[in-house]
């Protein structure tokens, strides 16, 4: 398989702080390939690395094999869609999309032809005697993609393209881009702090935290076997309970809760006794009062405290009996709890399988702004 | 992180050589040189070496301090009357006049402003003087019984000096006006403020850097101002930039004129820097 | 108070009648400097003898108009060539200042900014005499030197060009650099992302951009320039400028063929303001 692109150790220091500490990471050609990370991770920077606009500390960059670490931006086989998108207000759509192609010398004719060929592709047929104000926020995103793939680039490099634009749109533009993508079939790089953003689009992902990458995996792998306590949190909702291990033997583990709850945890090599982890569970692989077996299944008393009711994505919010820690409990609307009230008790029911341990750390997840 | 950055860093000496070229040789050199001639003999030819001779003949001839001081005098109060019409007008046209008209009067002030100050002057002189248009139409319709000089006073000095800077108020504190968020009027009305009461703890608090870079430019181009006093102003009352005009193309006495120069030079900066220190202003943000 | 709250009927007509007033005051002397170009008479004041074109077209023998007036004529063409090399300087160094200042960090950076915006707080005299004194001295030294007399050095068409260029080169700076700030610099990025090379980028980009502030700072530089009296008055040669010449009859008297001369630059600059504002620029104080 051949890689259209390939990181090698690559780390970049502003003064005493490590941006980039050591990344490495290869993506096939074609693929999707997302970047997943809080502000302030590291994932512009390494996006700017990869454009040529940052001087890299240490490591390497390679396209297609080549080593291009020190090429000047203007020279590599890679295009970048801003995250402002940066289309030039001083000309219309076709000088926009024909201005790479005139740097590349290219004569009348033959841009005219490659420049409808890609409107058509971005689905804007008869955008290009447009000015650029006189476009809507999504054509804006598909006029700066079409500037980019009109160069017919080794790897499309997007930096949070769809931060700008309000809720829904973002919404379509996920699955537009996703099909933009298969069709074109260029190696796409996408950065964003979004999972359901990577999720969605990416056939691979990974997570970036402080400078380094967590892991890197399929959304699905992500999702059900985070690797760390950064990737639980991060990818997708997830409670957490604070609990103390007790080594139960054989390699085995209970993990303690507040409630005085014990409850058996999935083996992993790194498990120890001792105070300080978090055992994640999912929302949905908790079930509000199971009928099932006590053996097989984690269960847990609880109040309800209130019902946050948005379509098929409800919630309980409920409250483990003899604690104060909420946790988010799926709540499916198949009518079969239609009869639940705050203030009621129910319990809850969890496959140990389905939840994870790890030592706690405490994450920034968002920026509070 | 700028110097991390890959880019046309390679453009600053294209941009700086030019620059400090020009603040270099058209800008601090010269000003070093007035200085350096002002402390240098008095005129009398052969004589060189250091000297406080043009300093001293300022003080000991009273025409020329006393000129100097009411020069000042003059700027001040014109820089006081401009801010005072400046305001209302910027107001009515910001504020209170339909929006549409708004436009329309902006462009009706800004052409005087690109008209030079000796076709305004020249355009005050024959309405004015004792043969001008205002005389002509008083006397034809008989307020006055004979024609009267209403040229070469110190208000009719005043007056010019007002109209020829009056721009230079008028436009920044317009630009700073229309920066002022109309509810907050709204607001302070609704709380039960007064009209005075929202002039001075609403609009002029909002509108002090516009006022002061007004300020500023209005009191320099007076106090540097030759035409309109020269022109309009009395045969007897002299305005400084005159003594320094006399001692250099007159009398060819450029040790003094350097000496008179460098006096002003002092005067502006430091009322300038009065009034930026009194309004809590710094230059850098005034002049944008 | 405001036009969105309920205003008295008194308080609206008084700051009309103020607007009205102020109006008057700033169009009376223009209107009538105007209307006079157009006198059948030897004097620019009232009665009015008639309408006449003479004093744009007259050749002789009593009423000269300015299109045969020789000494208005040759001071408005150096006037104009003057006014021509400042706009050429002055473009070219304020905006060399504004990319400095705006896309540069350098040691000593605020004092040379500082140093920039300082000829607009000089009075024009001092600047005038300054660099008369400056340039005097370094003739003079040279003189001295090499015996060699360099003739720009002395009171003429470069000097004034140099002197003015002093000052209005800060304007122009402030207008390109009020553009310059609010250019987003990752439209240079994405060009250069693009396959721009710095100088395509420079070009094609960054210029392309600040157009419209360049040529509206070029127009205020050429205005300013031609219009200057108080710093050229002590850097002119033996060649007026059409300011210094004015002056001159002002101050002495003369026939409406000044009104004329009024007439064609109020009209002339009315047209540049308007042209300007339209493209919307709004000129600096």
């Amino acid at each position: 398989m051949q890689y259209a692109l390939s990181v090698r150790n690559l780390t970049k220091k502003f003064s005493a702080f490590t941006a980039v500490d050591n990344v490495s990471f290869d993506v096939e050609d074609g693929k999707f390939f997302s970047i997943l990370g809080p502000s302030g991770c590291g994932k512009t920077t390494l996006l700017r690395m990869i454009a040529g606009f940052y001087t890299q500390t240490d490591g390497q960059i390679l396209f297609g094999g080549q080593d291009m670490t020190n090429v000047a931006p203007n020279k590599r086989p890679v295009n970048l869609v801003f995250q402002s998108l940066a289309l030039f207000p001083m000309m219309n759509v076709f000088e926009n999309i024909a201005f790479g192609l005139r740097r590349r010398g290219e004569k009348g004719a033959a841009i005219s032809r490659k420049v409808n060929d890609v409107l058509e592709r971005v689905s804007l047929p008869d955008a290009g005697a447009k000015q650029v104000h006189q476009l809507s926020g999504g054509q804006k995103q598909r006029i700066a993609i079409a500037r980019c793939l009109v160069l017919e680039p080794r790897v499309l490099l997007l930096d949070e393209p769809l931060g700008a634009l309000d809720a829904k749109l973002r919404e379509h533009m996920k699955v537009e881009l996703k099909k933009l993508q298969a069709q074109v079939g260029t190696t796409f790089i996408y950065i964003t702090h979004d999972q359901s953003e990577a999720m969605v689009m990416s056939d691979q992902v990974a997570v970036m935290n402080a400078g380094r990458f967590e892991q890197v995996g399929t959304p699905q792998d992500l999702y059900h076997g985070p690797s760390s306590s950064f990737v639980a949190q991060f990818v997708g909702s997830n409670n957490k309970l604070r609990v103390s291990l007790r080594a139960a033997g054989r390699g085995k583990y209970v993990a303690k809760y507040a409630n005085g709850l014990q409850y058996p945890v999935p083996e992993t090599d790194y498990l120890e006794a001792g105070d300080g982890w978090d055992l994640f569970v999912r929302p949905e692989a908790m079930i509000i009062n199971p009928s099932v077996q006590a053996g097989d299944f984690n269960l847990m008393p609880a109040t309800v405290k209130s019902i946050l009711f948005d379509g098929g994505n409800s919630r309980l919010l409920v409250s483990p009996r003899g604690t104060d820690d909420e946790l988010v409990v799926a709540l499916p609307q198949n009518r079969q709890y239609d009869a639940i009230r705050a203030g009621d008790d129910v319990t809850i029911g969890w496959d140990p399988t389905k939840s994870v341990c790890y030592k706690s750390v405490d994450w920034k997840l968002y920026d509070e702004e | 992180m700028k110097s991390d950055t890959r880019r046309l860093g390679s453009a600053f000496l294209l941009f700086f050589i030019p620059v400090i070229l020009w603040l270099l040789l058209l800008v601090v050199l010269p000003h070093l040189e007035l200085l350096r001639l002002s402390f240098t003999g008095n005129g009398r030819p052969g004589e060189v070496g250091f000297s406080l001779d043009n300093y001293m003949a300022f003080f000991k001839e009273p025409i020329y301090w006393l000129t100097f001081v009411r020069t000042a005098m003059y700027a001040i109060l014109v820089t006081v009357l401009v801010t005072a019409i400046a305001l209302p007008v910027s107001f009515y046209i910001t504020k209170l006049v339909k929006v549409r008209a708004a436009g329309f009067l902006m462009v009706l002030l800004l052409v005087p402003f690109w008209v030079s100050e000796l076709i305004r002057v020249y355009g005050w002189i024959i309405l004015l003087r004792e043969s001008g248009v205002l005389n002509r139409l008083l006397v034809s319709i008989g307020l006055f019984t004979e024609p009267v000089e209403m040229l070469y006073n110190d208000i009719t000095m005043v007056m010019g000096l007002v109209y020829t800077s009056m721009l230079f108020m008028v436009i920044p504190v317009i630009g700073v006006m229309e920066d002022l968020d109309d509810s907050l009027i709204e607001a302070a009305h609704d709380l039960g403020a007064s009209r005075l009461a929202i002039w001075r703890t609403i609009i002029i608090p909002h509108c002090t850097p516009g006022i002061v870079s007004g300020g500023i430019i209005v009191f320099m181009l007076v106090l540097g101002s030759y035409l309109t006093p020269n022109l309009m102003g009395g045969k007897n009352s002299l305005w400084f930039t005159e003594q320094i005009y006399n001692q250099i193309i007159l009398y060819f006495n450029w040790n003094q004129g350097a000496a008179f120069g460098f006096l002003l030079l002092v005067l502006s900066s430091l009322i300038i820097w009065v009034l930026l220190k009194l309004t809590g202003q710094n230059l850098k943000e005034v002049v944008k | 108070m405001i036009r969105s709250l309920r205003n008295s009927k008194p308080y609206i007509t008084g700051f009309r009648l103020f607007i009205i007033a102020y109006f008057v005051f700033l169009f009376a002397p223009l209107v009538i400097t105007m209307i006079l170009a157009f006198n059948d008479s030897m004097y620019p004041s009232l009665p009015w003898e008639g309408f006449t074109l003479d004093w744009f077209f007259g050749n002789g023998p009593k009423k000269y108009g300015i299109f045969h007036d020789q000494a208005n004529l040759r001071a408005i063409g150096t006037s104009f060539r003057v006014a021509v090399a400042v706009t050429i300087l002055s473009t070219f160094l304020g905006t060399c200042a504004a990319f400095l200042f705006e896309q540069h960090d350098f040691r000593f950076k605020n004092a040379l900014y500082f140093l920039m915006i300082a000829p607009l707080v000089i009075p024009g005299v001092i600047l005038g005499i300054s660099i008369l004194m400056f340039a005097n001295s370094i003739g003079l030294t040279l003189e001295a030197l090499t015996g060699l007399y360099v003739e720009f050095l002395g009171p003429g068409f470069w000097l004034i060009v140099l002197g003015q260029s002093s000052f209005i080169s800060t304007i122009v700076a402030l207008v390109v650099i009020a553009r310059l700030r609010k250019f987003d610099r990752t439209l240079e990025e994405a060009a250069y992302n693009l396959g721009a090379s710095q100088g395509q980028v420079l070009w094609y980009i960054t210029l392309r951009y600040l157009r419209p502030a360049i040529i509206g700072g070029a127009a205020m530089a050429f205005l300013m320039s031609f219009e200057n009296f108080n710093t050229t008055i002590f850097l002119v040669g033996s060649q007026a400028t059409l300011p210094i010449n004015l002056y001159l009859q002002v101050r002495d008297g003369s026939t409406p063929v000044i009104n004329a001369i009024s007439f064609l630059l109020i009209t002339g600059v009315s047209i540049l303001a308007v042209l300007n504002l339209s493209k919307g620029n709004k000129p600096v104080a």
